[in-house]
């Protein structure tokens, strides 16, 4: 039984509505009490017990992570409020080295004795693991910080929303939908507050308060009498923000078929637009298949850049950590050793970063100390680098991780995960109108879709939410059962040509998982508007019964 | 320890419950204990040991309901969970599909807990581990793998007098072997409810033997084939049609369930007469609880005879707007309580490749995703060991394809089912299906 199966097989929550990317264990609680924070005083102290318990026992590296983690979830479908939760999950993981080798444990219990005790346990797995350790564990130095802080810069905390204002706002976009002729109508706000405390025996005392939120709708609409049904998600994308995100402004939309939102979404507006698509997508005709130019809005194309871009360029799984169960990646050694692997032409210059504002990927420092970063991953084409952490990072030649550290809470052990992973915009002025000009055959994409990509990352397909038809640089009419499929290097060297910064906007995953136990990660990928020349496109409509 | 009896279960519920003053509530307390280890390049990646105990209650004035839960268990704490559920309660929205809580019922007893593998250490899982490893070792192979075992229990007691206990235990293994050039693949998973079925060493072979068999993949081009899914590729593909036996979301007219011009597919020939799909909550190779979580018996179902769809699962709400009785359905293990069976014949994965003139074997899927929610088309690619059939042997390995296929297509072009056996949380036979989409051929080993 996997361990998702597990949860729900046990149903720890069975008055409680369980939620996706949740732990099982997590409390709900008062929204009032979410907002009171555990002073750093106080977590120094604890932090030092596990610190000291640890070195005692002889681990020749200790840290030790005491989090406190709260999520919100309110969802709505059609006129009724399907779910309303607050859940809070407080607790202690350390991390040791001993023999060279990793060892970890965590507790729910708060106190001193308990966390003496964890750190002794955490240590004692580090000494069984040690018999049966292939290579020892190298560790990449990295200075103490002392006590320093990083806060997420939101304008308004969404725990501090009344849950009236977010049902009040859900059940106006289910109404929208409604009154506009759909059939069906769910919509759900998400917000997530870490409050995580960082110590190590390297002497940083790291404090940080991180924030997220995800709004986002389904609407669906039935034609009974051809015995067919079309949906259309949310144009919004998960942020670093507060709830200012919810708060629409002019400046932060880009017109053109449909409305796209940049830092602050108009979801009143999105569920309007999206109940009139789902009205032609009924009517839309089936795609012809064959190689089409395919242009990729921002709110599609950062799936792309996730799938294809993200994943292998991570280094645990091209050195095969990941190898049972994610899988390995095509981005071999040898092929960054070279200095001249043609991942992508010249168009494609991929960053990768734990910095940009409002992103998902944004802190201060990663979760064993390292300050975060900005580096490339792929210059004019070329693979020139990956995603490291500190027992990674001599494996490729640097001195110092680079940041990439991640638990998705405080039981669960951290280890390397994607940072922001972002295409960057073309340095020429171009518009995605007049992009659309210059094609014959194409289609335009919008909103991410159905995903599948293989466990090296090479061959991918990907469908959307809209599909437009390109003809003669018009867009002539909407399209159906579209899905493009490439091979990931071949895709990246057909791109043709990127949108200017002016187009530039985050999509991002929300929950993104990996490892065995599952852990769930967030991250942004920012991109302009970009086209793909000559693309496999597939018809995906079939008849059952 | 977590694992608390049916008894000490009772008597906190019971106390909780005495705390109570709204019109309705029910009251649960689940734990779990848990332990893993994981390798990678032939040696121990990670490991960790997880317990955990909570307690769930829901408190409800009409029809407005606030859920709170707590992992301390003095009786301050009890007291306070239950005060704060109500003054949730108190101000949440009314739930206009909101039920009046379930009575007394008389549950069978699960047998889904067995004492050997609740009694896992960290030594037994590394001794588990280490026999794996021999293997790729001995064989200049190199392994990747993950063994987890949990004990857990949960029980609800309600205000209207319903109790019900259920205790269950798991142990799962999978196993990645490659071989040192990275040009073959081989992959195991299986998961049992006893642990002493569970043979790491025999596993792994099976998973080695791949490795080198894999290796040499020629590529062929993509098309529709016959083929022939090992039970794991079997339960990859099935997984999806799951969710959509229930009654509500095909009367809603957005399931492959509905029926053009409104109406479902219940009663109709859905698939082939050669499958039967039914799930069973006392079948002791996947055990399941025998209680839904709103207080439903969960028994013996039979959802698909003889290709017929006979069932789907109702919720009480909907069962009352419809005057039908309600069904318990996906929820308390994937099928009803239990996971899903699918009965087959007799035949190993042998001789069904000997009766084949022409086909592939499929060792499993990897990364399916819903490309069509009114047809179940789904994609995805094959994975660590796929081989090509002509006239009734295995001629040589094949590069992965990605398909493009809706399971229940793939139902209705069933040709031959082999021997059943347990796959993750299901049972299924493997499969021979004809017409199967290859749609690209992929690189990845």
């Amino acid at each position: 039984m996997k361990r998702k199966d597990f949860i729900k097989y046990t149903g720890l929550s069975l008055g409680s509505l369980m939620l996706p990317g949740m732990s099982a264990f997590s409390r709900d609680i008062d929204p009032a009490e979410a907002l009171q924070g555990v002073d750093a005083a106080v977590k120094r102290e604890l932090a030092d017990v596990a610190l000291n318990a640890a070195k005692s026992k002889g681990a020749a590296y200790a840290d030790v992570r005491i989090g406190r983690y709260l999520r919100q979830f309110v969802a709505t479908r059609d006129k009724r409020v399907q779910g309303v939760a607050n859940t809070e999950n407080y607790g202690v993981g350390i991390r040791v080295l001993v023999n060279g080798a990793w060892g970890f444990a965590a507790t729910h219990t708060v106190t001193k004795d308990a966390i003496a005790k964890c750190a002794e346990q955490a240590v004692a797995v580090a000494k069984a693991n040690a018999k049966l350790q292939g290579e020892p564990v190298q560790l990449a130095p990295q200075k103490g910080y002392g006590e320093v802080n990083w806060k997420c810069p939101i304008e308004i905390n969404a725990f501090e929303v009344p849950i009236k204002e977010k049902v009040d706002l859900l059940l106006q976009v289910n109404d929208i939908a409604i009154t506009n002729g759909a059939s069906f109508v769910t919509a759900m706000i998400s917000a997530v507050n870490e409050q995580k405390y960082f110590a190590s025996t390297d002497g940083s005392y790291i404090d940080q308060d991180i924030h997220r939120i995800y709004p986002t709708f389904n609407v669906t609409k039935i034609d009974r009498a051809a015995g067919k049904f079309m949906q259309r998600n949310a144009f919004s994308a998960p942020m670093g923000m507060g709830y200012e995100y919810m708060h629409a402004r002019p400046q932060d939309k880009i017109q053109g078929i449909v409305t796209r939102y940049k830092d602050r979404y108009d979801i009143l507006e999105d569920v309007k637009n999206a109940t009139k698509d789902v009205d032609d997508k009924l009517k839309a005709k089936s795609v012809e298949p064959g190689k089409y130019d395919v242009i990729l809005d921002p709110s599609h194309l950062w799936l792309t850049i996730h799938e294809s871009v993200g994943h292998p360029t991570e280094l645990d799984r091209v050195l095969g950590y990941e190898a049972n169960y994610a899988g390995t990646s095509f981005l071999t050694l040898d092929k960054w050793q070279s200095k001249k692997f043609n991942f992508g032409n010249k168009n494609v210059n991929i960053v990768a970063d734990k910095l940009q504002k409002g992103s998902l990927g944004a802190v201060g420092w990663d979760d064993e100390g390292v300050k975060c970063k900005e580096w490339d991953l792929i210059k004019d084409g070329v693979l020139v680098n990956y995603q490291a952490i500190r027992d990674q990072a001599h494996i490729i030649g640097l001195k110092e991780s680079q940041g990439c550290c991640y638990s998705q809470g405080w039981d669960d052990i951290q280890f390397q995960r994607m940072p922001n992973v972002s295409l960057r915009p073309g340095k020429q002025k171009l518009s995605v109108d007049d992009m659309i000009k210059n094609v014959e055959k194409g289609i335009y994409i919008l909103g991410d879709g159905s995903y599948s990509i293989d466990q090296q990352r090479y061959n991918f397909q990907f469908g959307g939410q809209t599909f437009y038809e390109i003809t003669n640089g018009k867009i002539t009419g909407m399209l159906n059962d579209v899905a493009y499929q490439s091979n990931t290097q071949e895709f990246w060297n057909s791109c043709a040509a990127i949108c200017d910064e002016s187009d530039y906007r985050l999509g991002g995953s929300f929950n993104d998982g990996k490892g065995q136990p599952g852990q769930s990660s967030a991250v942004s990928h920012g991109s302009s508007t970009t086209r793909f020349n000559g693309v496999n496109v597939i018809n995906t409509g079939r008849k059952i019964g | 320890m977590a694992i608390l009896s049916k008894d000490d279960t009772q008597a906190i519920l019971k106390k909780v419950l005495s705390f109570a003053k709204a019109d309705e509530t029910e009251v649960s307390l689940g734990g779990s204990q848990s332990g893993n280890i994981r390798t990678a390049r032939n040696a121990v990646s990670t490991a960790g040991e997880v317990s955990n105990l909570s307690l769930g209650v829901s408190s409800s004035f009409g029809k407005r309901t606030g859920n709170a839960s707590i992992n301390e268990f003095d009786d301050a704490s009890l007291e306070k969970v239950v005060r704060r559920a109500e003054e949730l309660a108190r101000l949440a929205p009314e739930n206009p599909e909101y039920m009046p809580l379930l009575g007394p019922s008389n549950f069978a007893e699960s047998i889904g807990y067995n004492e050997k593998t609740a009694a896992m250490t960290p030594d037994t899982r590394a001794e588990m581990v280490a026999k794996s490893l021999k293997v790729a070792k001995d064989n200049k192979l190199e392994a990747a793998g993950f063994l987890q075992n949990s004990a857990g229990f949960r029980a609800v007691m309600n205000s209207k007098g319903l109790f019900a206990y259920n205790k269950s235990t798991d142990v799962a293994f999978s196993v990645t072997v490659r071989n040192q050039e990275g040009t073959g693949s081989g992959y195991v998973d299986h998961s049992y409810n006893d642990v002493g079925k569970l043979d790491t060493l025999a596993l792994t072979k099976i998973a080695a033997n791949k490795a080198t068999s894999s290796v040499g993949a020629k590529a062929i081009e993509p098309g529709r084939y016959t083929v022939i899914l090992e039970p794991l590729a079997a339960s990859d593909m099935l997984g999806g049609i799951i969710r959509g036996f229930d009654l509500r979301t095909a009367d809603e007219g957005r399931s492959f369930m509905s029926k053009k011009g409104g109406g479902t597919r219940l009663g109709e020939q859905l698939f082939d007469e050669k499958v039967n799909i039914w799930s069973d909550p006392l079948n002791p190779e996947l055990p399941g609880s025998t209680w839904s979580g709103d207080g439903m018996p969960v028994g013996k179902t039979t959802w698909v005879e003889n290709g017929v769809v006979k069932n789907l699962a109702v919720s009480r709400y909907w069962a009352q707007k419809k005057g039908v009785q309600p069904l318990s359905g996906p929820g308390g293990g994937r099928f009803g309580g239990g996971g899903m069976i699918m009965a087959g014949g007799t035949a190993s994965i042998e001789e069904m490749i000997k009766n084949t003139e022409k086909g592939i074997l499929v060792t499993r899927f990897w990364y399916i995703r819903m490309v069509d929610q009114q047809t179940l088309v789904q994609t995805g690619l094959t994975r660590d060991g796929t081989f090509f059939i002509e006239n009734g042997q295995i001629k040589f390995p094949i590069k992965n394809f990605r398909f493009n296929e809706s399971p229940i297509i793939m139902l209705n072009n069933v040709e031959e089912l082999g021997k059943p056996v347990r796959s993750g949380s299901s049972i299924l036979p493997p499969m021979k299906i004809r017409d199967f989409t290859f749609t690209s051929l992929s690189d990845a080993i």
